[in-house]
């Protein structure tokens, strides 16, 4: 029997950056506000001690920041006509764990989607016709990116973001993105300071009448203070981010952005290794009661809230969604439902690897989100009217790190142990580069998410489970960017160049990107969105649902800018619209 | 009969705000003694007590002192609390340990005493027994201290100086009163009483408060009266973090005091002479050894932050070269960072409260020695070498006694 708390304005379910962003808006309206994170609490000195985080070993191989299968798992196939089996471990994809959540071990790519990606329906349709799109399953957002605009303004400045501005209110910029949707002012900090890898991919793009920029980086290329007072020292371009927590206070993370402002509210309290398991509906079945939810002891607490926030990663709120009876499950033969709808990846894999002779790359400067980009063949940035798909990918070359366990390239064609492999390795360690293609993915009919009928987890909850592969139109774009980076790779002149692209037969065992999107998308449709333009769900009006389960497909580019914003967006809503008016924001 | 129903419903009316501005003014009082430091325990009830301070010479609870009945000052006077808050001496004619920094709180005027009572009463009083006196014997025997009383000087009230400032008498009146500075920055006698050069700093509870006189470079003789506000007032300055007990003071009192009293603390203690200027010339070659060691483990250990110059860098990472705190002569402060870390204050206007991470996992007695050798004999810095043996020392202090 689980024992009923004292009632709370707010509950989240999740405290990363979503549900700290909510927490320190919810907060600063005088709400009373709870976060209940089922992870452990972290912090920089103690847990991303500089003494020993960056040991790569213990973190980026054994991944001990990370969602661990024991806590929860998932089931994965690629088809309907497959039987999902669990995944034993998570590989493919990586979901944070415990306070900042994905913000912890994230690179800090902080990107803006384009203005077309938010009503991506309508854009392609109107410029190439729908017959073009019959294939995908594609949504607008109910939201334009000129809506969200000081959203994105908003979180990158939180972040103390490093970049360079393309266009700033329609007027471009000479060395910033140039496809990038309007922006009121410029990034809050200069770019960082580019490696020789992105110096030769600039001048190689340029030379082909592309247009590089530096790519926007949520690591510090001077010190910042953020809008919150919060400070943040200048990177020291140690290559230890991606499945780090930054020692130096020089990543942007809810640890080095808002908690240590929000830790203090009197009116904010974080439950840390505490576990949602489920939402509780009044008997309307139209509004959230409580939450039920777990502690490391086992012990079961009802928490009561006038206003619930799902802020857990993308999937578990889907999950969480699914579990509570909230909202009309898709099913794909049907094509009925939306809670599970439209679940999108990433198209990773496109690329080139360079080998030179007698350069000096030194990979081990890096920070997560070091490097150029071209935005020249990302989303409808060019035209496809010729072409045989939609949709394209940022095309990317930088340095992240150079760790001395997982940077070890060596040419195709070199044994994978031995002599051989050892000089090749010693040989090769300053003389690699990559360029990558980070792609668009379209939803299509039969991937989604759903309870899986088989497995369950530790407390008799089904799983999740995941049904993708990657669509035909995604494979196809791969293949087309895969020829524009053997131009641009072959510009730079390596000695040698290995190609790669997406197949068919998404595996989730090698590492690929935690960028998972979609599920619980938003729009202006109930039919085809499972929340509304504010994140509001259709079914349960005091439940908001944030994070990139919103999105209705993944642009080309990391996800977490657009995380930050519609975080903002929604928060600005609850604020404005919700608490003067409780109930549904836009009728169904 | 008019008037009188008059004068009646004006004090009926006027009495409650009265009674506002009484707490109010009380509520401020309470900053600037800082009740909250030891009365508050950490993520306790306020004024509820609990904390147990380490003295030289044993440890001693903090009591209650909400209004609760049974185990607060529930059943006190304004007189009782007067004579507490004056002589030390509690109802019954019980005795309190000068740990309570009676002798400073002595210099506060009946009139704040008052308001500081009025405000008292308003906190939610809180049921919880604190048997504060935990001391060994003979200590534990509360009578002793009459003799104490006798032996040290009648607390006295505050008299301002002749011939100074509105502001300098405001600011001597806060730092020796309510504020009671001293009770951490004045060395103290084997009685515990103050020894008579005031603010030349002090060891206590496994820190040591720096001198905070205008001795330079270990003083704040360096800093100017800003600096000096914006310390009080943020924690930070581009001299130094507040770091140790000084965090609590500055996020429960100085941080919430106004500007004009900040203003008057520095004008003070600018005022101070130097206390302890003569040092020793203990400057250590670059060259030696030991500093070739403290070199290298801060290259690989300290340099991401604090910098190749020990700069630092604003609001985040303390500077080292010419922080007084590594310059005291005693390097109690300084060797406790960097094996347990440390963090420093939040507050309004600086927000960050960064941390120091542990190293006592990570370096040897010698090694911290070394280090800590180093930092205090670089860029400038001065100061006698740091010995393994007292690393060790205080090492097994904080591991309490193990």
């Amino acid at each position: 029997m689980a024992q009923l708390l004292p009632h709370k304005d707010v509950v989240i379910m999740g405290l990363g950056w979503t549900g700290a962003v909510l927490a320190q808006e919810l907060t600063d309206a005088g709400l009373h506000v709870v976060a209940i994170e089922r992870g452990p609490w972290r912090d920089t000195a103690t847990n991303f001690n500089i003494g020993y985080m960056p040991d790569e070993l213990r973190y980026a191989i054994r991944r001990e920041l990370f969602l661990a299968p024991a806590q929860e798992a998932m089931t994965m196939r690629n088809n309907l006509a497959q039987t999902a089996l669990p995944m034993r471990d998570y590989g493919s994809f990586l979901p944070g764990h415990g306070v900042g959540g994905a913000g912890v071990h994230w690179n800090g790519f902080n990107w803006r989607f384009f203005p077309s990606d938010f009503q991506i329906k309508t854009h392609l349709t109107k410029r190439y016709g729908a017959g073009r799109i019959r294939e995908l399953q594609l949504e607008d957002w109910g939201v334009t990116y000129d809506e969200i605009e000081h959203c994105f303004d908003k979180f990158e400045y939180l972040c103390g973001t490093s970049g360079k501005a393309g266009n700033l209110k329609g007027r471009v910029v000479e060395g910033g993105n140039p496809f990038e949707g309007p922006r009121t002012r410029d990034y809050p900090n200069p770019p960082l300071k580019m490696p020789y890898s992105a110096m030769l991919f600039s001048e190689a793009a340029k030379g082909l009448g592309l247009h590089p920029f530096p790519s926007p980086a949520a690591n510090m290329s001077r010190p910042y203070v953020n809008p919150l007072g919060v400070a943040m020292g200048e990177c020291t371009y140690c290559g230890f981010c991606e499945r780090f927590g930054c020692a130096n206070y020089s990543k942007a993370m809810p640890q080095t952005t808002i908690l240590p402002v929000l830790m203090r509210k009197p009116n904010f309290e974080a439950r840390t290794e505490c576990e949602v398991l489920k939402i509780n509906l009044r008997p309307d079945g139209k509004t959230a009661r409580s939450v039920t939810y777990v502690d490391a002891a086992g012990h079961e607490f009802e928490q009561p809230g006038d206003i619930i926030l799902l802020c857990g990663y993308g999937m578990m709120n889907v999950r969480m969604m699914l579990l509570s009876g909230i909202g009309v499950p898709y099913d794909p033969v049907q094509g009925t439902g939306t809670v599970g709808r439209n679940y999108c990846y990433q198209t990773q894999g496109t690329g080139a690897r360079l080998f030179f002779e007698n350069k000096h790359f030194n990979p081990f400067i890096g920070t997560g989100a070091l490097g150029a980009t071209i935005d020249d063949f990302n989303g409808d940035a060019f035209d496809h009217s010729a072409l045989d798909f939609v949709g394209g990918a940022g095309i990317s070359c930088g340095s992240s790190n150079g760790r001395p366990i997982g940077n070890r390239p060596t040419p195709p064609g070199t044994p994978r142990w031995g002599a051989v492999w050892k000089k090749a390795t010693a040989e090769t360690y300053q003389n690699a580069t990559g360029v990558g293609a980070q792609g668009t993915s379209y939803p299509v009919r039969g991937n989604y998410l759903d309870l899986d009928p088989t497995y369950k987890d530790r407390f008799g909850r089904p799983l999740l489970r995941v049904t993708f592969d990657f669509p035909d139109n995604d494979l196809r774009m791969s293949r087309y960017l895969s020829q524009q980076i053997e131009k641009i790779g072959k510009a730079m002149n390596p000695k040698q160049m290995a190609m790669n692209q997406s197949a068919k037969g998404w595996n989730s065992v090698p590492y690929q990107t935690t960028h998972n999107t979609g599920g619980a998308g938003m729009g202006a449709n109930p039919k085809t969105s499972a929340v509304n333009r504010y994140l509001q769900s259709w079914d349960v009006s005091n439940l908001f649902v944030i994070g990139a389960s919103a999105f209705q497909q993944n642009a080309g580019k990391n996800p977490t800018g657009t995380v930050g914003a519609l975080a903002y967006w929604a928060a600005e809503a609850i604020r404005d619209q919700y608490l003067k008016k409780p109930g549904a924001l836009v009728p169904a | 009969m008019k008037v009188l129903v008059l004068a009646l419903l004006v004090s009926f009316v006027a009495a409650p705000v009265r009674a506002q501005d009484l707490v109010a003014k009380g509520r401020y009082q309470a900053v600037l003694g800082d009740c909250a430091g030891c009365h508050t325990a950490p993520g306790g009830k306020p004024m509820a007590g609990g904390t147990v301070l380490q003295t030289p010479f044993g440890r001693i609870a903090v009591p209650n002192i909400t209004p609760d009945r049974e185990t607060g000052l529930g059943r006190w006077s304004e007189a009782d609390f007067r004579r507490a808050m004056r002589q030390g001496i509690g109802p019954g004619g019980k005795r309190l340990y000068p740990a309570m920094p009676y002798p400073a709180y002595a210099r506060m005027p009946d009139a704040d005493i008052a308001a500081l009572w009025a405000y008292l009463k308003t906190v939610v009083p809180v049921r919880y027994a604190v048997e504060p006196n935990l001391l060994p014997f003979p200590y534990n025997i509360r009578t002793l201290m009459m003799g104490w009383n006798w032996l040290h000087p009648s607390p006295a009230a505050f008299v301002p100086t002749p011939g100074k400032s509105a502001e300098w008498n405001r600011g001597a009146y806060l730092v020796t009163g309510p504020g009671h500075c001293g009770a951490c920055h004045t060395a103290k006698t084997f009685l515990g009483a103050d020894r008579a050069m005031a603010f030349t700093g002090a060891s206590l509870q496994g820190w040591f408060a720096p001198e905070i006189t205008g001795a330079k470079p270990h003083g704040i003789g360096n800093w100017s009266a800003d600096d000096i506000v914006t310390y009080l007032r943020s924690g930070w300055n581009g001299h130094a973090a507040a770091t140790g007990p000084m965090v609590e003071v500055v996020e429960n009192s100085t941080s919430r005091m106004t500007e004009a009293d900040l203003g008057a603390i520095a004008v003070y203690l600018k005022d101070q002479p130097a206390g302890n200027d003569a040092r020793p010339a203990a400057r250590l070659p670059g060259g030696d050894p030991v500093m070739q060691v403290g070199l290298k483990l801060y290259q690989d250990n300290c340099v991401s932050c604090h910098g190749w110059d020990g700069k630092g860098e604003a609001l985040i990472f303390p500077p080292l070269a010419g922080n007084a705190i590594l310059l005291q002569s005693s390097a109690e402060s300084l060797t406790r960072v960097v094996l347990e870390g440390a963090q420093s204050a939040g507050t309004k206007t600086a927000p960050t409260a960064p941390a120091m991470p542990s190293f006592a996992w990570k370096f040897d007695d010698a090694e911290v020695a070394a280090l800590l050798t180093y930092v205090r004999n670089s860029w400038g810095n001065e100061a006698e070498p740091v010995s393994a043996a007292s690393v060790a020392k205080i090492r097994v202090n904080l591991r309490g006694g193990r």
